[in-house]
């Protein structure tokens, strides 16, 4: 029965956590890009444009529901739900962080281990190309029909290097459960060289996550491969015709897949939650990253130019000290549990973090790919060099079983 | 928790509806894409038998066949649907009754 | 529980086949034959197959069905017309199968004693790791001529496709 209760405390947290996270993706991927291209972004809406995803999500829910004649109901209705449906499940199967014990209850800080993890990411990986494919065939528009076929040759070209990508840490680690794969990249080489698996030996994995990355790049639908959506060719492909919450769901699920697919990337390469140097010295970083904000949030405040900001920026500082009290009792260790929770997950959504970074930069910064190039990139060089990544550490595994 | 078990039966019995509702569409179906999606049927009713008689025997050979299975049809797929593209593209029809010459 | 899910996979399973024969629209077969699927690996892990699962709905929901659904898509294939060409297969058809499926009933519920009742959670051998022991060991010669059966189907499809450019 405490199993039943925990699991939903834990669906919970993580729903909400989730849910947010989505809404506040969007703020931010609008944010940095307008920093970018030197704008300032969503700033009217509440303190420093904060209340923005609340006010996109109002009017995405008042926005006329159009329904187009000529559409095929059923599986126009079907697509946006088996889209955002499958973008939701991956979080559930993510740890982040060691087994914990809190009132004499030991658990998880995860929902649920499976047994097959990786291969459950894989599958939905696989059967989410359906909801872009029927939304682009139900729409009976001759762009998303264009956008649709373009999404499901390019994810299924992609899902090959992504798949021989994902098999070379997974011979590092001989698991296929999440939480096996994390807790085998605990540790240090020297004592200060992390053994994640983009460092682990025999062979380093830095080629398997580059490809990874790229192919997660074209799976995730994103600039450089955004061809199934490319604005100025297809007027956005396969969500031409959808409006109002239909269109948000195809919104939603994107962002979901950024998240899922940078959790999984920080799973099978980055170590998880595993800081980047030993101990007593790594707790430090989240107090001295949240002082440094803190104290830029005052600096910017006192400048002249930010009249807009004059209260915000100080409030936002606060909130931060606060978290940097919190952060600096953690790595005090007074309260073991407490520093174990909210460690691993600074060090895990750091992570993942400076890997959506990276996807946003991406977007402000390349162009998009021609049709036949995308192709010709997946099928002549990632799919090649994956496996040959791949053969390279199957040979060195075999001739090396013991680990370092 | 407590579950309660099912008959092994009830999984063959399955099997044995799905196969022969592959067999029905292979028969009654007129256009060629259907055709193929009830061999599919057939094949995917057969995995189910595999996987069910491996757990009777409580060995996984079972498991290895439908995984052969797998891979011819995917294969089968491949070549299929190039064939159905030829077919298209030379006739301008997916109906099998009206692919009925040797010639064009 | 374990009925409750069987009973529940079992008739989506049932009611998706019989999608798969009736519907007329190839893209409505193609997309009930996926409902199959997913409920098939739903029954794989009531099974103890938790690798079949998985492998079923990678290859055969993952690979297999999208490149239908693209070819359905590309071809843009109408809804098929009747047609009263095959009036053997229209006469004998229905009693035949009822015949063959009534034998199929009796062989399995007369013809064989003994069987288990299947119970989650009781035999987990489906891992992947012993299929690959068993794959690579025993099965060994199977896997290679399977791999080379897979590399003559991708050149039979480039041969295929590369015909229709000329």
């Amino acid at each position: 029965m405490t199993f039943f209760i925990v699991t939903l405390i834990k669906i919970v947290i993580v729903f909400a956590v989730f849910m947010t996270t989505l809404a506040y993706l969007q703020w931010i991927e609008r944010k940095v890009l307008a920093h970018i291209q030197s704008r300032t972004g969503p700033l009217r809406v509440g303190p420093h444009g904060l209340m923005q995803p609340l006010a996109d999500v109002f009017k995405l829910l008042t926005k006329e529901d159009v329904f187009p004649p000529f559409v095929n109901r059923f599986f126009y209705l079907l697509a946006p739900f088996i889209a955002v449906c499958l973008a939701l499940i991956t979080i559930s199967i993510v740890p982040f962080g060691p087994e914990i014990e809190v009132a004499g209850v030991r658990t998880y800080m995860q929902i649920g281990d499976v047994h097959v993890g990786i291969l459950l990411v894989l599958a939905i990986t696989a059967v989410s190309v359906y909801g872009v494919a029927l939304a682009g065939w139900s729409s009976n528009n001759k762009y998303s029909l264009l956008g649709g076929l373009r999404s499901s040759a390019q994810m299924i070209s992609y899902e090959l290097p992504l798949s021989l990508a994902i098999v070379s840490p997974l011979l590092l680690a001989n698991q296929l459960s999440f939480r096996a794969i994390s807790d085998s990249q605990a540790g240090y080489y020297l004592g200060f060289i992390p053994r994640w698996n983009i460092f682990q030996a025999p062979f380093p994995q830095i080629f398997a996550f580059i490809i990874f990355l790229i192919a997660a790049f074209a799976e995730t639908n994103r600039i450089p491969f955004d061809l199934p959506e490319a604005e100025n060719e297809l007027v956005a492909g396969f969500h031409t015709e959808y409006s109002s919450m239909k269109f948000a769901c195809f919104f939603m699920a994107e962002y979901a897949n950024i998240v899922n697919i940078t959790c999984v990337a920080t799973l099978l390469f980055l170590g998880a939650w595993h800081p980047l140097f030993p101990a007593p010295y790594s707790n430090w970083v989240a107090p001295l990253v949240l002082l440094l904000a803190a104290l830029s949030c005052f600096a910017q405040a006192a400048q002249p130019r930010r009249k807009n900001d004059q209260y915000t920026f100080p409030l936002f500082g606060v909130v931060f000290l606060v978290l940097t009290a919190i952060f600096v009792v953690a790595a005090l260790e007074i309260v073991p549990v407490l520093s174990t929770i909210l460690l691993s997950i600074f060090w895990f959504l750091a992570k993942v973090g400076l890997l959506i970074f990276a996807f946003i930069w991406v977007r402000g910064t390349l162009p998009r790919f021609r049709y036949d190039q995308l192709m010709h990139f997946a099928w002549t060089f990632l799919f090649p060099v994956s496996l040959l990544n791949l053969l390279i550490t199957g040979l060195l595994v075999a001739l090396f079983p013991e680990r370092i | 928790m407590h579950f309660s078990p099912v008959p092994l039966s009830w999984y063959l019995t399955l099997s044995a509806i799905l196969f022969v509702l592959g067999v029905a569409g292979f028969i009654y179906r007129k256009s060629v894409i259907t055709v193929f999606l009830s061999i599919e049927l057939m094949l995917n009713g057969v995995n189910l038998t595999f996987i069910a008689f491996s757990y009777q025997l409580h060995r996984i050979d079972g498991h290895i066949y439908s995984l052969f299975v797998m891979v011819v049809a995917a294969a089968e797929a491949a070549v299929g649907l190039a064939i159905i593209l030829t077919v298209f593209k030379n006739r301008g029809t997916l109906q099998i009754d009206e692919v009925d010459t040797l010639k064009l | 529980m374990d009925t409750v899910l069987f009973i529940i996979f079992a008739i989506v399973a049932i009611v998706a086949g019989f999608n798969v024969v009736l519907q007329r629209h190839p893209i409505s077969s193609a997309l009930s034959l996926v409902g199959v699927m997913g409920s098939l690996a739903v029954l794989y892990l009531l099974l103890g197959a938790e690798f079949m699962a998985m492998a079923q709905m990678i290859v055969y929901g993952g690979a297999v069905m999208v490149l239908f659904i693209f070819v359905i898509m590309l071809l843009n294939a109408g809804a098929e017309k009747p047609s009263s060409k095959a009036w053997f297969a229209q006469i004998a058809g229905l009693p035949l199968l009822l015949a063959f499926i009534a034998t199929l009933g009796f062989l399995i519920y007369s013809a064989l004693p003994g069987l288990r009742a299947v119970e989650f959670g009781s035999w987990t051998m489906g891992t992947a790791e012993e299929i690959g022991k068993l794959l690579f060991t025993q099965y060994l010669l199977p896997f290679e001529v399977i791999s080379v059966l897979i590399l003559i189907a991708i050149l039979g499809a480039v041969v295929l496709a590369l015909k229709e450019i000329d």
